[in-house]
């Protein structure tokens, strides 16, 4: 599990860091829309260059961001391999029955293999620099004009940062059951396929009626600490809109011109 | 009504679907405002059931609690919830904010308390229960006892007049467990709540105004600690324990000194052994 480096955080204390979780939200989004922008070969360098400066900015080593993109990494080849064979136009250069090499198709293979390095790079800066938590609060924050169309808004903000919350508790049971079945004689990983998703069959048990036992107790304890649903209750995380977020977006928007006049 | 009394509760019947017998059965106790009430019974006698349906958690089949002159009903369960903070046994399951702060804050939210006082609250709550430095800290990096405490800090946060613990210690270590139970005990003296606790812990058991034990649903003896120490025996068929100068006691009795025959804590005790000694 600690491979997974897409959706970690990584504590620190840049400006990235401390900016509002919405902004950071909102415009790591924007960012990804705006790369479908750039065609050209300069449009790239702009881009490439904007998000190395935003890493540079975040004091994160890009070892991260670069293991970020390994497991990926096959998907991207697949599409890359795709997009050169199959696109036709400019002069060939190599052509086998309807394979072909292509001007254009490898352009189009370079542009799709750097559009997703951009991607997944942008995704993991917002998620190394953002804890989980102020996620959450933005997502809430973010879908409360839905409110007006009747979308339980605080439900699902509820639901989300306990969801969060119970993720490394649930982690530590399965630990815990895995090695109590080991103990048991159990083996993991091992055998066919189908006797490997059989002996997962003692974890998942277990740790779904544990799941039920805990959702019982916590709801028993939020209704004792006079939890009444969403209406009515203050807050006492609240997001601060500063300067630097609205600068953020000054940024984005000389980006884009850039973009525009670039492609 | 007695104005002194604080929690009344009379004829409790209550029943778990598809068990075989009343969880409560014709229960009645009133306890008294500032009074620190042990409630001690077996696996099953009843004390979580009774615990759950005093702030309205079950619904009850016949009976009536009546908590500060407030009768219990759908009106004014949520007024009553205001009154009771709970402790569950849990330490885990009980844990509903992100961080520290977030847990401690989450029932001033629910109460629409304005920030800058849920602040305030929420500080002094912390530092109540001296978990200062951890108040940005995940429930994954507390320990058992941390989060118990935790828990009470958000009690302490919501200043209810009733303090249910319902076998709040019984899942921590026994340094974890003597820290909680000594933050509720500066606690209490300095706020002078109503403090319920729902215990296996005879130590904690001990150290009440008065001890109410409970078996098949029904409230059998109470008494102060002493009166019900002195039980010795009766208490060990009922599936409980004695005190530790009780064992002792049991046991030195067993083998021909003469010992008397009312409840002793460690300092008496001590003073009966060492005149006993004296006057060899």
């Amino acid at each position: 599990m600690n491979k997974l480096i897409l959706g970690r955080y990584i504590p620190g204390d840049s400006i990235l860091h401390r900016m509002d979780p919405r902004a950071k939200l909102i415009a790591s989004f924007y960012y990804i829309g705006i790369i479908f922008l750039a065609r050209s070969w300069p449009a790239y360098l702009l881009l490439f260059g904007f998000t190395m400066a935003l890493i540079l900015i975040s004091k994160i080593k890009l070892s991260f961001f670069l293991k970020g993109v390994r497991p990926l990494l096959w998907l991207i080849l697949f599409t890359v391999l795709l997009q050169i064979f199959f696109t036709r136009g400019g002069t060939v250069y190599w052509q086998w029955g309807f394979l072909s090499l292509t001007k254009f198709g490898l352009l189009n293979g370079a542009y799709i293999f750097m559009r997703f390095v951009l991607i997944i790079f942008m995704s993991t800066l917002l998620t190394l620099t953002t804890p989980p938590l102020s996620l959450a609060d933005a997502i809430e924050s973010i879908l409360k004009p839905l409110k007006v169309i009747h979308f339980p808004v605080y439900e699902v903000a509820l639901m989300l940062s306990i969801a969060l919350r119970f993720v490394p508790t649930l982690m530590d049971e399965t630990t815990k059951i895995m090695n109590a079945q080991r103990a048991r004689g159990v083996d993991f990983g091992e055998g066919s396929l189908l006797q490997q998703m059989k002996s997962i069959i003692p974890i998942l048990i277990p740790l779904f009626v544990s799941s039920f036992n805990r959702a019982d107790d916590l709801a028993t304890a939020m209704e004792a600490r006079g939890y009444q649903g969403g209406e009515g209750r203050s807050k006492y995380r609240v997001l601060k809109w500063q300067t630097r977020d609205t600068l953020a977006f000054v940024a984005m928007a000389v980006l884009t011109v850039g973009l525009v006049i670039l492609r | 009504m007695d104005e002194n009394k604080i929690i009344e509760v009379a004829h409790l019947k209550y029943e778990y679907p598809q068990a075989s017998r009343l969880a409560l059965n014709d229960l009645s106790v009133s306890i008294n405002a500032g009074e620190w009430v042990a409630i001690i019974g077996h696996n099953g006698s009843g004390k979580s059931t009774f615990a759950k349906s005093l702030n309205g958690l079950l619904d009850l089949q016949s009976g009536s609690i009546t908590i500060d002159g407030l009768p219990l009903s759908i009106e004014t369960v949520w007024d009553i919830r205001r009154k009771i903070g709970m402790v569950f046994q849990n330490p885990d399951n009980q844990f509903v904010g992100a961080t520290v702060e977030d847990d401690v804050a989450f029932g001033l939210e629910n109460q629409g308390i304005e920030r800058t006082e849920m602040q305030r609250r929420v500080q002094a709550a912390v530092d109540r229960v001296g978990m200062t430095q951890f108040m940005t800290r995940e429930p994954s990096r507390l320990s058992g006892g941390q989060k118990q405490r935790v828990a009470l800090a958000g009690i302490i946060a919501q200043q209810p007049e009733i303090l249910i613990l319902d076998e709040a210690t019984s899942m921590l270590d026994p340094k974890g467990r003597q820290e909680v139970l000594e933050t509720i005990h500066t606690l209490k003296q300095e706020t002078n709540m109503t403090v319920l606790s729902i215990t296996h812990d005879i130590d904690e058991a001990a150290s009440a105004d008065r001890i109410v034990m409970l078996d098949k649903g029904q409230v059998i003896d109470q008494g102060t600690p002493a009166e019900i120490f002195a039980y010795g025996q009766r208490l060990l068929d009922l599936g409980l324990d004695v005190p530790y100068p009780e064992k002792l006691k049991a046991a030195l009795t067993k083998l021909g000194v003469p010992m008397p025959a009312d409840y002793l804590t460690t300092e008496r005790m001590v003073d009966h052994l060492w005149t006993l000694h004296s006057k060899m």
